[in-house]
């Protein structure tokens, strides 16, 4: 399964890239508490303690509403192109939400804020899954598939 | 007020998801596949989010304590073990699998594609999964 062209975006994706910044610092702001999708959907589906669910949900609300108001305001839905078959999407989530577990994170809690604050682990972890996810990739696009 | 915050932290995380391009997997797995369809736009995604984040938590964590919440809650462990970097390389695994990570599928909800729904209900059967073999393994633990 090869790839199609994408469009290189440098200045958008610098500025989403500031307001997903500008997110975590928020949270940390107002909560003190780091901004990691892991955590926060697993807090969600497990609750760590009584009351702990609603923000959570309010804040997952609010990332849904991300690009409705992209949309609102410029007229356009964000891409959203799937390349791959459904049983890559069924396997990978499923390998994912296991890896991201053990793991204590993803590209946000480990790749923006662990990273932000010059954690050992998170820059270990961040190395680990760029490379993985560039392994799988390269052996999918170009070993099995190209 | 921990509800309204939550909601706009995440709504400002969800725009910068979509405006970076984070949010279509096309992007994402292309910039992996540097040795074909290459596009190297998440990498300033990555120095846009990481530079803001490195200047705002400097500013913020000089402040005695967050808002709403008493102390700031700061990560803790500190060890580079077996289940980190295991854990990391099966992320690395399914996010080059499916093309999208946690943070990008939640706001890619937004979008009404079957795809994401599909990809976030296998996300959060993973979740939970994993959640009960670690519990079962420690004892109850808390996730950072």
């Amino acid at each position: 399964m090869t790839g199609f062209e994408t469009e290189f975006t440098p200045l958008q994706s610098l500025a989403g890239g500031v307001l997903i910044g500008l997110s975590a610092v928020l949270l940390m702001f107002f909560q003190g508490r780091v901004m990691g999708a892991t955590g926060i959907l697993s807090g969600l589906i497990a609750g760590t303690a009584p009351g702990d669910r609603g923000w959570r949900a309010a804040m997952v609300a609010g990332m849904i509403a991300g690009p409705l108001l992209v949309l609102t305001v410029s007229g356009q839905m964000p891409a959203v192109d799937v390349p791959v078959s459904w049983p890559m999407i069924l396997i990978g989530g499923f390998v994912v939400g296991i890896g991201v577990t053990f793991g204590s994170g993803c590209t946000s809690g480990h790749g923006v804020c662990g990273n932000a604050r010059l954690s050992p682990r998170s820059m270990v972890a961040t190395v680990t899954f760029m490379i993985a996810c560039g392994i799988t990739v390269y052996v999918i696009r170009h070993v099995l598939g190209g | 007020m921990r509800l309204l915050s939550a909601f706009i932290v995440g709504m400002v995380f969800g725009t910068g998801i979509a405006i970076s391009g984070m949010i279509n997997p096309a992007k994402v797995l292309n910039f992996f596949d540097i040795a074909g369809t290459w596009d190297p736009s998440l990498i300033f995604v990555m120095g846009g989010a990481l530079m803001t984040t490195f200047i705002g938590y400097r500013l913020v964590l000089r402040r005695d304590a967050p808002v709403i919440e008493e102390t700031f809650q700061l990560p803790l462990a500190r060890d580079i073990d077996a289940r980190l970097i295991g854990g990391s390389a099966v992320f690395g695994l399914g996010w080059g699998i499916a093309g999208f990570c946690p943070g990008a599928a939640v706001p890619a909800l937004g979008s009404g594609k079957w795809e994401v729904a599909l990809f976030v209900a296998a996300l959060l059967a993973g979740l939970w999964v994993a959640r009960a073999i670690r519990d079962r393994q420690t004892g109850k633990g808390a996730l950072a």
